[in-house]
C-alpha cells in the first residue's frame, strides 16, 4: 500500500491563499458598495488615519489664516512694515534690527520670537512669516485643488471622447498628447508663464490679468492633463472591448447608455484614485513656479513664494525659508499616503503614465 | 500486496501547512500523508483550493519561509526535507526533485533563452562548460521531442508555442536527471491535441529516465490515462486513495464517486452533458469539525458532524462514515438514477 | 526592419515639429499682446519693436513667422537676446549644456544604484520594519521640494556646519569645469548630485520594489527557486532583471527631460550655470528668445531620449525585437 494510512483529520480546512485577510476578503465579497468597501479598508490603516489628520489640520489652519493675521499676528502680512514694532519681555524692539553680521550695514529682520507676533520671524519687508504662511498655505491648496480639477475634468473628456469614439478623433487626440507628453511640464509651464504673466491674456471679453491666481492654476491644470487622459483612454478602450459592453452592444442598448452607466462609474474611480496624487504634484509644482517667480505674484503669498523671500536671508534667519518648505514636504506626504492608500483600496491597477 | 514492490522514494506523513495572516493562522493542508515508490506515477486529484499545489510547493520547501508553517515528516530517499537547511534544500530542488509547471506561457523567465535557462539550471548542480551544458541542453529538447533542439535552444520562450514550451520546462525538469518529478497540473493550460502529447511524453520519460512522477491534476481523464495510484484531496484533506483501476471501479467516498463521474470519455461518443457536484467547496467562515463534503453531500447524517473514520477496503481507503453494505446500496442507486438521466 | 527605423524617426521628426510650432504658438500667437514687442522685451524703443516685426515677419502669415524662427534658430543660429544686446542664444545654450550634463549624469549614477538598492532590500525584507522604514524615507524623498532641499544642504553645508570636520571640504556654490579641475569638479556637484538625487532614488525605490514584489509572484520566479539556485541569483539574474526592463523607460525619459533643463531648480539653488539657470535668468528678464531657446534644446533630448529608450528596450527585451 503505497498511501500511508493515517489521513484521518477532522479540523477546520481553509483554501490555499497565501496571505489571506479575512477580513478584508469578508468587506471586499460582502454587499457594501465600492465606496463603504474602500472606506472599511482605509479606516483600519493607521498611515491614513495619521495622513488624513494631517490634512485637516493643514486646511483648517490655512483657512485661519485671517483671524490669526487680526487676531493672534495683529499684522498685516501683505504690507511691508519696516518700522514697527513689538514687545517682547516687556521691552519695545524692532522688527527690522541693525544687522550684526558683516560690517554692521544694513538691517536683518526678527528671527522667530516663538510669541504671538512674528512666531517665526519677519521677512525682508517686515512681514509677519508666520501669517504669510498660512495665508500662502491657503493660496497653495486653492491652487493646487482648481488646478486639479481642471486637469481631471479636461483629462476625463480628452481620455473618453479618444478611447469611446476611436478612429480619427482618437488618432488626433493621442498625437496631441504625445506632443504634449514629450514637452517637459516644467518647460511648459515656464513658457506659458513667462508669456501669459508679462502681459496677461485676453479672450473675447474675459481678461486675466498677470498678477491673477487663475494664471498659475490653469498653467497648472494643463500641464499634467496627459499624465491622466493617457490612462483614462487606455481603460475606456479597455472597457469597450470588454464582453459586458459587447454583449449589450449585442443587445442593442444605446451607445450613450453604455457610456453613462459602465464606462463613466468606471472613469469616475479612477479620477478619485488620481486626486491626492495630482494634489501632491501640483503643490509640488505650484511652489516649484512660485519659487522661480512665475507662478502667485506679489504681494499674495504662497508657500513657494515664502521660500524664495527666504532665500536672501537663508543663513541668518533660516525659519523664512523652512517653515514652508516643512509645511509642503507635510503635505504632499499625508497626500501620497492617502493616495496609496485610497488606491490600493479602490482600484489598485490605476497609475499615472 | 503479492508482487515485490520497488523502495519508496518520498514518504509524506502528517504534513499540516498553515500560513500566517494579519487574523491568525490559517491552515491550508491537514495531516495528509502518501508515498511514492521508484518509477511510480501518483496522481493528486481534486477542485482548485483543495490544497493540492500547496502540499507539492511543501514538497519542494518552496512555501515563504517567513509566513509558512509546515509541520509532519516529509522523507526523500531517507531524508528529512523539512529539517533541511536551505543550502541542502537546493541541492535537491531541481536535481533529484524537478518541478513542472501549470502555465508554460509564464514559467520560463521571458529574458533569456531557453537553451540559457536549462544550461543556467545543469551548472547549478553540476561543475560543466557552459559549452557542455549547451550540449546537454540541446540532447534534452530532443529528447522531449522538439523537432529542431539544434534550433531551439537559441529560442527565447515568447517565441515558442504553449506544447513546445511545456516541452521545454519538462526538459529543464529533466535536466539533472531526477528520480522525482512533481508536475503541477501540466496539461491544464495546452490544447486538447497537445494534451494528450505531453502525457504520452510523460510515460515515455518514466520509462526512459525512471523517475517517479506525482501529477496534480483536477481531470481525471488524465488520471484514468497514466496514474498508478490516485489521492482525492478536499478541502485540505486526502479523502480517499487507493489503485487507480480499484478507485474508477468502485470509489469509496461520495465525493469520489461524484469525480469519478465527471471524466469526459477521450474516445467514443461524449455524454450529451457532463456530470457536476452541485455546491462550493466549503469556504473559510465555514469551517466544520467533521467531514468537510458534509454539506454537498446528498447522504450527509448526523454522525458527519463528527470526525470521519478510515476505511479499507482491498487497497483502497477514505474517509467517510459509510459502511458497507450501506454504501455499496447507495452506490446502487447513484448509479442507476444516473442511467435513467 | 528598416521601415520600422524609418518609422520611428519619422515619429521622431513630427514631435520634434510638434513642440516646436507649441512653444511658437505659445510665444508669438497668444491674443493679448504684440509678438514683437514680446520678443524686444521691457523697455525696448519703437524702433527696435519695428525692426523686430520686420525682421521676424510678424506682419506676415503665422507659417511664415514659424519657418522664419526655426530658420534663425537651427540653421543661420544667428537669434540674439535683446534684452542682453548681442547675446547669441544657440552657443549660449552650448556653453551651458556640458554643466547641466555633469550635475544631471551624476545624480543619474546615484539615483539608479540607490534606487536599486533602495528596491531590492526593501523587496528582500517585504513586510518588515526594514522595508517599512525605507520605503517611509523614499516617501518623504518625493515629498520635498527639490530647491528646498537644496536650500536645506546649503544651510547645513555651507553655514551652519561649514566649519565641521563634517562638511569644511565643501566649496562655494559655483562650477567648475570637468577638464581644467577634476577634483574641484567634484566637490562643488557632490552635494547637488545627492540632492538631485534624492526624489529619484525615492522614486525609483518605489516602483522597483512593487514590481519585485510583483516579479516574486510570478511562475518562472517559482521556476527558477525550484532549479536550486541560490536566492541571490533568482534576485538578480531572474527577479530584477525583468523588473528592469520598465525601470529603464523611467530612466531614459527621466534623464532626458533633465538634461533637457528641468533640472534648473538644483540649478538655480547651487549657482550651477547649467541651461537651466539660463532659463531662469532669461525668466527674471522676461527675455523671450533666450527661453525659447533654452526650450527647444530641451525638447530635442526628450526626443532624443525617447528614441534610445527604444534602443535600449530592444537590447534588453527580446519580446520586443522582432515586433
Amino acid at each position: 500500500m503505497s498511501i500511508s494510512s493515517d489521513i484521518a483529520s477532522t479540523e477546520a480546512y481553509v483554501p490555499d491563499v497565501p496571505t489571506l485577510d479575512l477580513e478584508e476578503d469578508a468587506v471586499r465579497g460582502s454587499g457594501a458598495g465600492p465606496w463603504r468597501r474602500a472606506w472599511l479598508l482605509m479606516r483600519r490603516d493607521k498611515p491614513t488615519i495619521i495622513a488624513a489628520v494631517v490634512l485637516i489640520l493643514v486646511v483648517l489652519s490655512s483657512l485661519s489664516a485671517p483671524l490669526y493675521a487680526e487676531y493672534v499676528a495683529a499684522s498685516d502680512p501683505f504690507r511691508s512694515n519696516l518700522s514697527a514694532r513689538i514687545t517682547i519681555d516687556g521691552k519695545r524692539v524692532k522688527v527690522m534690527q541693525a544687522s550684526t553680521e558683516g560690517l554692521g550695514l544694513g538691517v536683518t529682520p526678527i528671527g522667530p520670537t516663538y510669541g504671538t507676533q512674528y512666531f517665526l520671524g519677519a521677512d525682508t519687508q517686515g512681514r509677519d512669516v508666520a501669517a504669510r504662511l498660512l495665508y500662502g498655505g491657503r493660496n497653495s491648496l486653492l491652487i493646487a485643488t482648481s488646478a486639479t480639477a481642471i486637469c481631471l475634468v479636461l483629462a476625463a473628456i480628452i481620455g473618453i471622447t479618444a478611447g469611446f469614439f476611436g478612429g480619427i478623433t482618437d488618432q488626433i487626440l493621442s498625437r496631441i498628447l504625445d506632443i504634449l507628453w514629450a514637452f517637459p511640464v516644467y518647460l511648459l509651464a515656464i513658457s506659458l508663464s513667462i508669456v501669459l504673466l508679462s502681459h496677461g491674456i485676453v479672450i473675447g471679453p474675459l481678461e486675466i490679468t498677470g498678477d491673477s491666481l487663475l494664471l498659475p492654476i490653469v498653467i497648472i491644470g494643463i500641464i499634467y492633463v496627459p499624465y491622466v487622459a493617457r490612462p483614462v483612454r487606455g481603460r475606456v478602450m479597455a472597457l469597450k472591448r470588454s464582453e459586458f459592453v459587447l454583449a449589450a452592444t449585442g443587445l442593442g442598448i444605446p451607445a450613450w447608455r453604455i457610456l453613462v452607466n459602465d464606462i463613466l462609474p468606471n472613469v469616475s474611480t479612477m479620477l478619485i484614485v488620481f486626486v491626492p496624487l495630482m494634489m501632491a504634484l501640483n503643490i509640488i509644482t505650484e511652489s516649484s513656479l512660485s519659487f522661480l517667480s512665475i507662478g502667485v505674484q506679489a504681494p499674495d503669498a504662497s508657500w513657494g513664494t515664502i521660500i524664495q523671500d527666504g532665500q536672501t536671508l537663508l543663513y541668518t534667519r533660516p525659519a523664512v525659508a523652512l517653515a514652508p518648505g516643512i509645511a509642503i514636504a507635510l503635505t504632499v506626504l499625508s497626500l501620497n499616503v492617502l493616495g496609496d492608500s485610497i488606491r490600493d483600496a479602490l482600484d489598485p491597477r490605476t497609475k499615472l503614465a | 500486496m503479492t508482487f515485490v514492490e520497488k523502495p519508496i522514494l518520498l514518504d509524506v506523513n502528517g504534513l499540516t501547512v498553515a500560513f500566517a495572516t494579519d487574523r491568525g493562522p490559517v491552515t491550508a493542508v491537514r495531516d495528509v500523508s502518501f508515498s511514492v515508490r521508484e518509477g511510480e506515477i501518483l496522481s493528486i486529484v481534486g477542485e482548485s483550493g483543495s490544497g493540492k499545489s500547496v502540499t507539492l510547493l511543501s514538497l519542494l520547501g518552496l512555501h515563504d519561509r517567513k509566513t509558512t508553517r509546515v509541520n509532519g515528516m516529509v522523507s526523500f530517499r531517507g531524508r528529512g526535507i523539512l529539517d533541511l537547511s536551505p543550502g541542502e534544500l537546493r541541492s535537491i530542488r531541481g536535481r533529484e526533485i524537478g518541478l513542472i509547471s501549470q502555465d508554460p506561457m509564464t514559467a520560463l523567465t521571458p529574458v533569456y533563452t531557453i537553451g540559457w535557462q536549462i544550461a543556467e539550471q545543469i551548472r547549478a548542480h553540476e561543475r560543466i562548460s557552459a559549452r557542455a551544458a549547451r550540449k546537454r541542453a540541446v540532447e534534452l529538447l530532443g529528447e522531449v521531442g522538439l523537432s529542431n533542439p539544434q534550433e531551439a535552444v537559441d529560442r527565447y520562450p515568447h517565441q515558442l508555442s504553449g506544447g513546445m514550451r511545456q516541452r521545454a520546462v519538462i526538459a529543464m525538469a529533466l535536466s539533472c536527471n531526477p528520480a522525482l518529478l512533481v508536475a503541477d497540473e501540466p496539461t491544464t493550460a495546452l490544447d486538447v491535441t497537445v494534451q494528450a502529447q505531453v502525457l504520452d511524453l510523460l510515460l515515455r520519460l518514466r520509462k526512459d529516465f525512471g523517475s517517479a512522477i506525482i501529477l496534480i491534476t483536477h481531470d481525471m481523464g488524465v488520471v484514468s490515462e497514466v496514474a498508478d495510484r490516485v489521492a482525492v484531496m478536499y478541502a485540505g484533506r486526502i479523502v480517499e486513495r487507493g489503485e487507480t483501476e480499484a478507485m474508477f471501479e468502485s470509489p469509496l467516498h461520495p465525493y469520489s464517486w461524484g469525480l469519478m463521474g465527471s471524466i469526459p470519455p477521450l474516445a467514443g461518443p461524449r455524454l450529451a452533458r457532463l456530470k457536476s457536484i452541485p455546491g462550493m467547496p466549503p469556504t473559510p467562515d465555514r469551517i466544520g469539525e467533521g467531514c468537510g463534503f458534509a454539506p454537498r453531500c446528498a447522504f450527509a447524517r448526523a454522525a458527519c458532524l463528527e470526525r470521519p473514520p478510515l476505511r479499507k477496503i482491498g487497497t483502497q481507503a477514505a474517509l467517510c462514515v459509510l459502511e458497507e453494505p450501506e454504501r455499496a446500496a447507495l452506490r446502487r442507486t447513484v448509479l442507476s438514477a444516473e442511467e435513467l438521466a | 526592419m528598416f521601415f520600422a527605423v524609418l518609422q520611428r524617426l519619422g515619429q521622431m521628426l513630427f514631435v520634434m515639429i510638434g513642440i516646436s510650432a507649441l512653444v511658437f504658438l505659445i510665444f508669438f500667437a497668444t491674443p493679448g499682446s504684440d509678438p514683437a514687442a514680446r520678443l524686444a522685451g521691457r523697455n525696448a524703443s519703437p524702433e527696435t519693436v519695428e525692426a523686430i516685426r520686420k525682421d521676424f515677419g510678424f506682419d506676415r502669415p503665422l507659417p511664415v513667422q514659424y519657418v522664419i524662427m526655426m530658420n534663425r534658430l537651427f540653421v543661420t543660429q544667428d537669434l540674439t537676446s535683446f534684452v542682453n544686446r548681442g547675446l547669441r542664444i544657440v552657443p549660449a545654450v552650448a556653453q551651458a549644456a556640458p554643466v547641466t550634463l555633469s550635475l544631471v549624469a551624476g545624480a543619474a549614477v546615484l539615483w539608479v544604484v540607490g534606487g536599486i538598492l533602495v528596491g531590492v532590500v526593501a523587496a528582500l525584507a517585504r513586510d518588515t520594519l526594514l522595508d517599512r522604514g525605507l520605503m517611509v524615507l523614499a516617501l518623504i524623498g518625493v515629498s520635498m521640494p527639490v530647491y528646498w532641499l537644496g536650500e536645506v544642504m546649503n544651510l547645513v553645508t555651507q553655514s551652519r556646519f561649514h566649519d565641521t570636520i563634517l562638511f569644511s571640504w565643501v566649496p562655494s556654490l559655483g562650477y567648475k569645469p570637468l577638464l581644467t579641475d577634476p577634483w574641484g569638479w567634484f566637490k562643488t556637484l557632490l552635494i547637488p548630485w545627492f540632492t538631485l538625487a534624492a526624489l529619484y532614488i525615492g522614486i525609483y525605490g518605489r516602483v522597483l520594489r512593487a514590481n519585485l514584489v510583483e516579479a516574486y509572484q510570478e511562475d518562472f520566479i517559482r521556476t527558477a527557486r525550484a532549479k536550486g539556485l541560490s536566492p541571490a541569483r533568482v534576485m538578480v539574474r531572474h527577479a530584477l532583471r525583468t523588473s528592469l526592463i520598465p525601470f529603464v523607460t523611467m530612466f531614459g525619459l527621466d534623464f532626458g527631460v533633465l538634461v533637457g533643463g528641468s533640472a534648473l531648480l538644483t540649478e538655480v539653488v547651487f549657482g550651477l550655470n547649467g541651461v537651466g539657470r539660463l532659463t531662469y535668468q532669461a525668466l527674471l528678464n522676461l527675455d523671450l528668445p533666450m527661453v525659447l531657446g533654452t526650450v527647444m534644446y530641451a525638447s530635442f533630448f526628450v526626443v532624443l531620449a525617447n528614441a534610445l529608450v527604444d534602443v535600449v528596450y530592444v537590447l534588453i527585451d527580446p519580446r520586443v525585437r522582432e515586433s
